[in-house]
């Protein structure tokens, strides 16, 4: 009977538990998507990174990949040395830069990768054929709409161009062979990839078995830290990254985004406990009447307490599980947004789904719609019989 | 005949701002089974105050007070309450049923909290609607039901744990005269079947219709009633 007096209490007002539903899914779903941005990035930063499988990053000494201009000279023989250090299973080569292409009176300038097809970790292909040989270029969406060119177009791409004397190091004509997505790029920036002997070839001596970046995936077995470690040991001149390095970095960078999410997670834990605490107070204090003859016809403090503490735990319970659905969506609406920030990688997710966390975080809110519950399930309890009932019946 | 309800020395005092107030002066009486006594006097004598102690929803500052062999003057909060549930049937002048349930659910009430197995408790819900002539309204919810009619649920609801002792607060009080008579009746129904009842009243038709009055005054009982020797 207090279950069926709890659901019943709660159908008394419908617009008003509605409403308070609707509060509380708001809370769940900030707290779910506070959850979901907070160990989510964590997560999806490593998955990012493991795309292809390659665990560690191999960058110019004292420098993160990609995040400055310098390379790393005799490039043919690090990779060959690394590639026979024990647990190193493939290495693939990468060179960043800079390609203009001319398109009727205007310059489309765009990333350009030099990399090797067969082992590289940056693209996929999602039409057309990949990088058969030197005269091959494969671009991304965003390129192909800024230059309008189809498969098969040839194309002149231009490197190293100097705008105050409007000369360029090296030019050179392909033939675009497919489009791909970038994993590590955003798809606002037009990005091209070619052969790496070609871009090194086209860099002219400044670029000349150069690199910018190796990745080298460990062996199955090994411990990618002691490859790490290893290459280190044997080129000075480097720094290799681990995926535990890198998460290590990136969780620094994004401390602050932690804190946010724990702070406003906590906060709208907070106000999902309020507006339980709030709603069933008022509902007591509604029905103290009622309470205090239930009380007076024999029924015991612990049935009015497991109807008050039913009324809350289902509010929160219902809240939480529309808090889920709400906050599944506003996080893809959210990640919509971001995604469009310029410089965001095409495959990074800030929100990620993660079961056990959701479950946790919609956990917690309940078992607090419970505890939300028990202050006005006390006070319910201990009504003096007789004075509310003589108040009720002055009233 | 027996004592069921024996009152002895009964005080009960009310702290109010500077001073106390003494709502129950020493009252002393015995109420015998089966019998159907009316307790009357002007507002603010004590006589809800007495019908809450009888109840056990209150307890005396002194004085001893036993119902069906019990002493019920000092019982812990959950022993008074577990008493209430099977010896005491409590009717209110407002009927204070639960508005959400309906008429058979409210009669059901008292016997769900005491753990009574369905079908008894559905088979009694049946007996009690039946015997206050409401079989035919044990769907309908309080608001669908006339003040006579819930005030009917209510006294059905009193009687489902069959209690030893019917209390019973201004029962006419919110009844028209007509519907109030009907209820006399009722009660006149119930005493005739064994119940046993303790009824506060303003009502000068429902004390009369009482086999004893007790008249109340200033916190005390002032004997004889002024009513004693019009009833039947």
């Amino acid at each position: 009977m207090p279950f069926r007096l709890a659901f019943l209490a709660l159908f008394r007002h419908p617009t008003r538990t509605l409403l308070a539903l609707l509060g509380i899914a708001v809370s769940a779903a900030l707290l779910l998507d506070m959850v979901m941005l907070s160990t989510g990035m964590k997560e999806n930063f490593q998955g990012f990174l493991m795309l292809r499988g390659y665990q560690l990053r191999v960058a110019p000494k004292g420098t993160l990949p990609f995040d400055s201009d310098a390379t790393i000279d005799s490039a043919t023989a690090l990779v060959r040395g690394i590639e026979k250090l024990q647990g190193v299973s493939a290495v693939s080569p990468v060179l960043g830069g800079q390609s203009q292409t001319t398109v009727r009176d205007s310059t489309v300038t765009a990333f350009t990768l030099g990399l090797n097809p067969e082992v590289q970790g940056d693209y996929e292909l999602l039409r057309g054929t990949d990088l058969a040989d030197s005269s091959s270029l494969v671009a991304n969406e965003r390129w192909m709409e800024l230059t309008k060119h189809v498969f098969g177009d040839s194309v002149t791409l231009a490197v190293g161009y100097d705008p105050q004397l409007r000369t360029v190091v090296g030019q050179r004509t392909f033939v675009l062979r497919g489009v791909v997505r970038f994993f590590y790029m955003s798809t606002s920036q037009a990005t091209v990839a070619m052969r790496l002997p070609v871009l090194q070839a086209m860099g002219g001596p400044t670029r000349h078995d150069r690199v910018s970046l190796l990745m080298v995936k460990a062996a199955t077995g090994s411990d990618p830290e002691r490859v790490r470690s290893n290459i280190e040991t044997e080129n000075s001149r480097v720094s290799v990254l681990s995926l535990e390095g890198a998460t290590v970095q990136v969780e620094q960078r994004l401390a602050y985004f932690r804190q946010l999410a724990l702070v406003l997670g906590s906060i709208s834990l907070a106000v999902g406990v309020l507006l339980v605490t709030t709603l069933i107070t008022i509902g007591v204090n509604e029905r103290a009447g009622e309470i205090a003859v239930l009380r007076a016809i024999g029924v015991a403090k612990q049935s009015i307490v497991l109807q008050v503490v039913t009324e809350g735990l289902v509010l929160s319970g219902v809240g939480a599980l529309s808090g889920l659905l709400v906050g599944l969506v506003t996080a893809q609406w959210l990640e919509r947004i971001l995604a469009d920030f310029p410089g965001m990688p095409a495959t990074f997710h800030f929100f990620v789904f993660q079961p056990y966390d959701a479950g946790i975080a919609l956990g917690l809110l309940t078992l607090s719609g419970i505890l939300a519950g028990i202050y006005p399930a006390w006070r319910a309890s201990s009504l003096p019989i007789a004075g509310t009932l003589r108040r009720e019946a002055v009233a | 005949m027996s004592a069921i309800v024996e009152v002895r020395d009964l005080a009960r005092d009310y702290s109010m701002g500077s001073g106390a107030v003494h709502a129950l002066r020493g009252v002393t009486f015995n109420v015998e089974n089966g019998e159907w006594v009316a307790i009357v006097g002007p507002s603010g004598c004590g006589k809800s105050t007495l019908l809450n102690l009888l109840g056990a929803v209150d307890t005396p500052d002194a004085g001893s007070l036993t119902i069906a062999g019990e002493r019920i003057d000092r019982l812990s909060d959950g022993a008074a309450t577990a008493f209430r549930l099977r010896r005491i049937g409590f009717v209110f002048q407002r009927f204070y049923l639960m508005p959400a349930l309906s008429a058979a659910e409210n009669v059901e009430l008292p016997m769900a909290e005491a753990k009574l197995p369905k079908d008894e408790r559905r088979a009694r819900v049946q007996e009690l609607l039946g015997y206050v002539g409401l079989a035919g309204r044990a769907d309908h919810r309080p608001s669908q039901l006339s003040g006579g009619e819930q005030q009917r649920v209510a006294i059905a609801r009193a009687l489902a744990n069959r209690p030893a002792l019917l209390l019973a607060d201004e029962p006419t009080g919110e009844l028209d005269a007509a519907t109030g008579l009907e209820m006399i009746e009722l009660f006149r129904r119930l005493n005739r079947d064994g119940t046993t009842i303790v009824v506060v009243t303003h009502d000068a038709q429902m004390a009369a219709a009482a086999t004893r009055r007790i008249q109340m005054r200033d916190g005390a009982i002032v004997t004889p009633s002024i009513l004693d020797g019009v009833g039947p």
